[in-house]
């Protein structure tokens, strides 16, 4: 299944070398027979929070998380935990599991970044990267107030090989600035405290940004108002707001888990799914991409650097919280969560984030995420992919649940279906071509030798009817190949290897670096506790540091 | 005539300010002069030298005698292969990149991995597992606080640069300087800190827990039935109440005096349970003051691995946390370890007499680069540079920002760093364990 390359469900040879899909290899080459079984690139996860201060944070808080959910040590194997919080090992070993060999870390607050890539060196098998979070930043936030988008990118460029970042992360714009002094920020159009800006502004600047920088990714875009019933509107504007700035053919907005901001309604009693409304403005404008943000029926844990939401949160529920206000940056916030069946609100979230699924007709502008672990832990993807692809499964699962905010949702009438290509697409295809990562997602010659060999028969099996036994094979892969070495064979680890972080190595030409060091190093010491010198994360830090190059065309 | 070379940005291996502005003036492969550095940071670059193990030895026949690294590695490898349950010990004042190779050690072995969180701020920890924690780097006091406490801590002993550089004296966006911050101080004696402040609260020994719930009573608008609360009267803290209520961003700093004082976890959980509350009315924040310069790392680097912060049994084969039975100490105490690594830290110096004495009476490896009382009851000292000053690595600031630790000058002749001991010592118990 290689939708990027046009094939679906075709038997053929896949020929490695050296790390790489290659066109033809010699008959004394290792065979591996995939007869019957479902073949795909490796998956590529776009938004999983796996490693950072606040994942760590969050394990701290929660050693109930994983009391009960634990691996012994084996011979070629780290022990640790897992459940919604798992320890990086663990981490690696489970996706891994599941035939994933890519995913990104998306909330990294610089002045930690350090932090982060110290657990992703720590996660083994897959690759990754991480995105260094901007929405909130106090050079940027001038930089725009100015209307300097040179100076702006000059600044992000830098930071993005400071921090060894790969793309430009927006969290709830404005509104955690707002936080550290206790506020919010409710609406595009108001005025951060202290800083001459508007969420409109900060999110129109650095899509600028990203465009003069030509990055791989489009802004990966946390709105304001997540949680918030009625928040379907702000998003749709959050859309909108960089449509006339849009390149033709590159997406160049990215709304993350947007499920959490597709909530009509006014009130918690009166919550209804905004997906179709969302939908429809993703199916008519083609410069935007969104992950679904699925929530499954767990307990899990809620992290983001969206903190005056995990305040609301916490106010809400009861439950334990924690909060990290991080100097000229940004923020985070973590309140363990339970979602239940039962529970009005929660079940209208579920229908939300398959409604979205099964409306945006382009799989390759809707991916699959739980934005792990605010949905639930990335181990349930199967379940979502079952989801996805059986209509009955939906029902099964529907018939559990809260039925008035069943009646009330537009899910019981969809009837698409996903294929095995589509879920191929939205799960790796799609994310890796998102990413701008040429190499991923896709089983052509050039490509990156990450294969995912599940044990079921597309050619055989009906997974609208058999849904379980697509569940059951996409939990444990029967073989995942990654950079041509068989790292999980039936369902257990094979071989650990150390993955890849990607980053990009940002640059901008001579003069405007030149004016950017100048007035970074003049308000270093005045917006941080630390020297500038002690900020920069060097190359030799990542465990495998795989640069991309990428900037302002020289004049 | 000697070359002289100033190095800058040093980030300072003592407390957990982790200062990083240190300039430091080396020549010959010595310090001499540290500008920008506090008391106690001028006392670690300036004494580097003194009092140092220079050779690896061992005990034999109950008398040190020198060997060598190998050797040294050999035996312990096989005391803590061939323990039923060995305690690994102390890691705080060390590099996370060693913190780490201990993790695994302590896997491959099946012994209990443990930090010094045990005997400082732990009953902080398991509070924040109870309630949770409002908190913030330190640059956003700086920027930002009108209002600091200090509650059971005197930064003025143990982080000297504290006030000046992150809270009450230092200059921020928002707040130009120490008339625009408020100080107050909660304490059973008068500190030098105490003196510094703008209100001191003297509160009577083992009162914290009666005098942070009193606060919370108030902000609930409930009325204080008592007169007469931790020593004081009662409206002290009706008053305190709206002082804390009344501020725009307000911190509570805490140390010891709440976490080993009577009640310990439940003393910080009254404290971040205040500030919780608190940030119904207004901003306000917590923060431990961690006292050596890496223990937030210890915690740090053994929650991503095992996802846990510190007393962490391995002997099931993963890692089991429960604090008071797999904690250091409380092994310890109960005579359960039947050996010891001990890593950068001196517990027979710093432990609670049963638990010196119950770690005492088993076979103790140490590696440290002075020597202690720990070194003095050991069987195998492994002499190590010094982090921070002979060996780099990265380092955890007390509020979880991570720096970057600096190889200044070069150890003493033939004097190893604890990564590479650490590793050694792994490799040899995989090789006694034959890849179990």
């Amino acid at each position: 299944m290689d939708p990027a390359n046009g094939i679906e469900c075709e038997v053929k040879d896949i020929a490695m070398r050296g790390g790489k899909i290659v066109e033809e290899v010699s008959s004394s080459a290792k065979v591996i027979d995939a007869s019957e079984m479902l073949v795909m690139p490796g998956g590529v996860d776009i938004h999983s929070h796996i490693a950072g201060s606040k994942t760590n944070a969050a394990r701290m808080l929660r050693p109930e998380d994983h009391v009960t959910d634990f691996e012994r040590k084996t011979a070629l194997t780290r022990s640790g935990v897992g459940h919604s919080i798992p320890s990086t090992f663990t981490t690696g070993y489970r996706y891994a599991r599941m035939g994933y060999t890519t995913v990104i870390e998306p909330a990294t607050p610089p002045l930690m970044a350090r932090h982060t890539h110290e657990e992703l060196n720590d996660t083994p098998v897959i690759d990754k990267a991480c995105f260094p979070l901007f929405g909130n930043n106090w050079h940027v936030m001038e930089y725009l107030a100015k209307g300097d988008v040179e100076g702006c990118a000059a600044y992000v460029a830098w930071m993005l090989r400071s921090t060894k970042g790969y793309a430009i992360k927006i969290v709830n714009p404005g509104g955690v600035e707002a936080w550290h002094w206790g506020g919010n920020i409710r609406g595009l159009d108001w005025e951060v405290p202290h800083f001459d800006i508007t969420p409109r502004e900060i999110i129109r600047g650095l899509c600028r940004v990203n465009k003069m920088l030509k990055l791989p990714h489009a802004i990966h875009v946390h709105p304001n108002n997540l949680g918030k019933p009625g928040n379907y509107s702000n998003t749709i504007k959050t859309m909108d707001c960089v449509r006339d700035i849009a390149e033709d053919g590159r997406a160049a907005i990215h709304i993350a888990h947007c499920q959490f901001t597709s909530f009509k309604g006014e009130d918690w009693s009166t919550l209804r799914s905004g997906a179709e409304e969302i939908a429809d403005y993703v199916n008519k404008n083609r410069h935007v991409t969104i992950d679904m943000g699925q929530i499954i029926f767990t307990a899990t844990t809620t992290m983001t650097a969206d903190g005056p939401f995990e305040y609301i949160l916490h106010q809400l529920q009861g439950r334990k919280w924690y909060n990290a206000d991080v100097e000229a940056e940004t923020g985070a916030g973590i309140v363990p969560v339970v979602y239940k069946r039962k529970n009005f609100v929660n079940a209208t979230q579920w229908a939300i984030g398959l409604e979205l699924a099964l409306l945006v007709r382009d799989p390759w502008r809707i991916f699959m995420t739980t934005d792990h672990p605010n949905g639930g832990p990335f181990t349930a993807y199967p379940r979502v992919i079952s989801w996805l692809m059986s209509k009955r499964a939906r029902e099964g699962a529907m018939k559990r649940m809260n039925q008035n905010a069943i009646k009330k949702a537009n899910l019981p009438s969809l009837n698409r279906e996903y294929s095995f290509a589509e879920i191929a697409t939205v799960t790796r295809a799609a994310t890796a071509r998102a990413l701008g990562l040429k190499d991923k997602g896709h089983l052509g010659e050039g490509a990156d030798a990450d294969v995912a060999i599940y044990r079921v028969n597309p050619k055989e099996v009906d997974p609208s009817n058999d849904y379980r036994a697509v569940r059951k094979a996409m939990r444990r892969a029967a073989y995942v190949i990654k950079e041509g070495e068989m790292v999980v064979k039936d369902g257990e680890i094979a071989k650990v290897i150390e993955g890849k972080t990607f980053w990009v190595n940002a640059s901008v030409p001579g003069d405007m670096e030149v004016k950017l060091q100048k007035e970074l190093l003049k308000k270093f010491q005045d917006y941080y506790t630390i020297q500038a010198e002690n900020y920069v994360i060097a190359e030799d830090y990542l465990a495998r540091s795989a640069p991309i190059e990428q900037g302002v065309a020289k004049q | 005539m000697g070359e002289e070379s100033v190095i800058r940005n040093v980030v300072c291996p003592f407390c957990g300010c982790c200062c990083d502005d240190i300039e430091l003036t080396v020549s010959k492969n010595s310090i001499i002069s540290a500008k920008n550095a506090c008391a106690l940071s001028q006392a670690k670059f300036g004494s580097a030298r003194e009092e140092r193990v220079l050779r690896p030895k061992e005990r034999v026949n109950g008398k040190f005698s020198e060997t060598d690294y190998e050797r040294a590695v050999r035996r312990s490898a096989k005391i803590l292969a061939e323990a039923k349950y060995p305690l690994l010990w102390g890691w705080s004042c060390t590099s996370c990149e060693a913190q780490r190779v201990g993790v695994e050690l302590a896997e491959e072995v099946g012994g209990v991995l443990d930090n010094t969180t045990s005997t400082c701020h732990g009953p902080g920890l398991l509070a924040v597992h109870d309630v949770g924690e409002s908190t913030c780097t330190l640059g956003e006091v700086r920027h930002r606080a009108d209002l600091i406490i200090y509650w059971g801590c005197n930064p003025v002993h143990a982080h000297p640069r504290h006030m000046r550089r992150y809270t009450v004296q230092s200059e921020g966006r928002f707040r130009k300087g120490r008339e625009e911050r408020k100080m107050i101080v909660v304490d059973v004696r008068n500190t030098e800190a105490a003196k510094m402040a703008d209100e001191f609260i003297q509160i009577e020994p083992n009162g914290d827990y009666e005098a942070l719930t009193a606060i919370r009573t108030c902000l609930k608008g409930e009325e204080l039935e008592q007169e007469v609360i931790a020593g004081l009267p009662s409206t002290r803290f009706e008053k305190l109440a709206d002082e804390l209520i009344d501020c725009e961003f307000g911190v509570m700093f805490f140390g010891l005096g709440l976490t080993m004082s009577k009640g310990k976890s439940r003393n910080v959980d009254a404290a971040l349970s205040l500030v919780r509350d608190l940030n119904s009315k207004t901003k306000f924040l917590a923060m431990p003051m961690r006292g050596h310069f890496n223990v937030t790392g210890a915690n740090e680097v053994f929650a991503w691995q095992t996802g846990y912060p510190f007393a962490i049994d391995f002997s099931q084969g993963y890692p089991r946390y429960n604090p008071g039975d797999t904690s250091g100490v409380d092994i310890a105490s109960r005579g359960d370890c039947d050996a010891a690594l001990v890593v950068a830290s001196d517990p027979i110096s710093n432990f609670p007499l049963e638990a010196a004495k119950g770690l005492a009476s088993v076979p103790i490896i140490t590696i440290d680069p002075h020597e202690t009382p720990t070194t003095n009851a050991s069987d195998v000292v492994l002499p190590s540079a010094m982090v921070g000053i002979e060996a780099g690595g990265t380092a955890y600031r007390m509020d979880g920002v991570p720096l970057t630790l600096r190889k200044i000058i070069e150890p003493p002749e033939g004097v190893l760093q604890d990564t590479e001991i650490l590793s050694a010592i792994l490799r040899e118990v995989k090789n006694l364990n034959g890849g179990r």
